[in-house]
């Protein structure tokens, strides 16, 4: 018997434009011409604004590992932001299990948490001082918190003792270890990672990825993932969208991508798919956010 | 039931990192209590050293009083003031603002828990000046009343607290420059708020800022109490003054902090990096 299908999170048309702040007290340099959109241009400073997302839909069931793969800039960890009510788009609806990130925000925040590429703490305190902090912020208490943290972290294989000194005595790679803990802890039915892996070692990443996997099937969560390793997104993941220049250029399962993309004698790679769709071949320079 | 809980853990949460914070930046945390004391007893000098200087007869340990006082009273407030806006500049500069603002706590919970610590440093250092300053001057506090001098302090930490939520929304908005428009704010709070002078002392075109400044009536209560002995009667005036702006400006700044945080969030300044 099969489980009844629960949309976890849902994006209907969610747009995001960036553009320059004008503050009153400012000069600015007459805007863009309309249709142009693009990148800071270096050379003079000036700023344009920038479609990080593009009327972008996405649907994530329950129980599912979803993967997000793009090129630089194409807007992945901007959606991984509106997601979790960092950034409000200028249109369109986005709801986590039924509710409204915007109208609902507390009831969204309640259900997520997020891994961020760069792993943002007190860095003079330490792993135990800012799990302990982050817990607090969701309700946990202290116990629990470090019972939680410290079986996390052992899984992770990072030293009892490291867990007591300030986190800018760590290397980043164990730093990346403690933000993922920090988001395991409040046990969120979905989890949202981005670039969860980057920077550990093999075998830590094959430990966060068993850690991601466990986490789905004991706490029945979701999990919306971006990543720039094709392997773990082929093995990891139960469908993947391709998303480049804001806007989703193909989706499906690993496999039905890998079917898209005519390779002569074999299966394609997840990585040739990557390239395939995303209109960059190999040795082609392509810049973050140019034209969209 | 549960929902209060779960904020009062929050504001709790912000406490404790605050103090774990304290705890390892004690280094800077003496240098500056030492420089705290160091200023706050050179300042009670000039009242000590006021018959030489003038050469005049004077009431020394009026005026020493009086500048001890306005010192005081100044380190506090100016604590209570900055911390809470020193606070976001930290979560700024370290890129944790995400996680905080991403909680699932209301913005009042996190800057009243902001606004505790601050309250509760605030006191301690003060506390611990007082205690050695003391050491060097003769104070008679026997004709002081220091029950209204309480409240009055009281009061003021309201309004601090308030003034300090209003200057948070700075460097949330600013990250680089913000916490430096604070201290310009607190230096123009200073020369208006007759610190160590009463302010009719100012030119008649300043006057009116003093007015404005919640400063202004806690210096001017804590003296009435402490060098006048005045009832607490004679000090409703300024704790009223004091509890009302205090009334006005906590949950105005916690509205307004609230719209500079969706105008943050919609255009995209809260993230660092990545
Ligand atoms: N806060 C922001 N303010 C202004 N522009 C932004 C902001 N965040 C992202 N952008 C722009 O939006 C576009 C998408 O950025 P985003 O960070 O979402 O890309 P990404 O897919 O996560 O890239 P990467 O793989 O490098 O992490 C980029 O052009 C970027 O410059
Ligand atoms: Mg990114």
């Amino acid at each position: 018997m099969e489980a009844q299908a629960v949309t976890a999170l849902e994006l209907r048309g969610a747009h995001k434009t960036f553009r320059p702040i004008r503050w009153p007290w400012r000069r600015h340099d007459p805007p863009p011409a309309p249709g142009e959109s693009g990148e800071t241009g270096e050379a003079d400073g000036t700023k344009r604004a920038v479609d990080a997302l593009v009327d972008l839909s996405l649907t994530v069931q329950r129980g599912q590992i979803y993967g997000l793969l793009g090129p630089n800039g194409s807007g992945k960890s901007t959606l991984i932001r509106v997601v979790s009510t960092l950034i409000i788009p200028d249109r369109g609806e986005v709801t986590v299990f039924g509710h409204d990130v915007l109208r609902e925000e507390r009831a969204v925040k309640r259900l997520i948490n997020r891994v961020s590429v760069e792993a943002s703490f007190f860095k003079k305190l330490s792993p135990m001082e800012n799990l302990l902090f982050g817990a607090r912020l969701y309700g946990l208490d202290g116990r629990t918190a470090r019972e939680r943290a410290t079986t996390i972290l052992r899984r992770l294989h990072l030293r009892e003792r490291s867990l007591w000194e300030p986190m800018e005595q760590m290397s980043r790679g164990m730093q990346q270890k403690v933000a993922i803990a920090r988001a395991f802890l409040t046990q969120p039915i979905l989890l949202l990672l981005d670039e969860p892996t980057t920077g550990l070692d093999p075998r830590s990443k094959r430990e966060v990825q068993a850690l991601v996997t466990e986490l789905r099937r004991e706490h029945d969560a979701t999990v919306l993932l971006t990543t720039h390793d094709m392997q773990e997104a082929d093995e990891l993941c139960d469908r993947v969208a391709i998303i480049d220049h804001g806007r989703i250029v193909a989706d499906g399962t690993p496999a039905e991508l890998k079917a898209r993309v005519p390779v002569e004698g074999r299966e394609a790679t997840l990585e040739e798919v990557f390239m395939a769709l995303t209109g960059h071949g190999l040795g082609e320079p392509q810049a973050a956010g140019d034209e969209a | 039931m549960k929902a209060l809980r779960h904020e009062a853990r929050a504001a709790c949460g912000f406490v404790e990192r605050n103090v774990n914070l304290v705890k390892r930046y004690w280094v800077m945390e003496v240098v500056w209590l030492i420089y705290s004391m160091a200023n706050a007893l050179s300042v009670t000098f000039i009242g000590a050293g006021m018959k030489q200087i003038s050469g005049q007869d004077v009431n020394v340990q009026r005026l020493t009083l009086y500048l001890l006082i306005g010192t005081l009273v100044w380190q506090y407030l100016s604590v209570v003031f900055e911390l809470v806006s020193e606070t976001i500049q930290f979560e700024r500069w370290e890129g944790t603002i995400e996680y905080t603002l991403m909680a699932p706590i209301s913005r009042f919970t996190h800057l009243f828990g902001a606004t505790l610590f601050s309250l509760g440093y605030g006191f301690l250092q003060t506390a611990l000046i007082l205690a050695v300053v003391a050491g060097f001057f003769h104070l008679d506090l026997s004709g002081a009343n220091l029950f209204g001098a309480a409240l009055v302090l009281l009061a003021a930490s309201v309004s601090f607290s308030g003034l300090g939520v209003v200057g948070a929304i700075l460097p949330l908005l600013f990250p680089e420059r913000g916490v430096q428009v604070v201290f310009v704010i607190q230096s123009v709070l200073l020369v208006v708020s007759g610190v160590y002078y009463p302010v009719t002392v100012l030119p008649h075109w300043m006057q009116p800022l003093s007015h404005l400044s919640p400063a202004t009536y806690v210096l001017q209560g804590m003296r009435e109490a402490i060098l006048d002995g005045a009832p607490v009667v004679a000090l409703l005036p300024a704790i009223g003054r004091l509890f009302l702006i205090g009334a006005v400006l906590l949950p105005g700044g916690v509205w307004l902090f609230g719209r500079a945080e969706r105008f943050a969030r919609r255009t995209g300044r809260l993230k660092r990096s990545g």
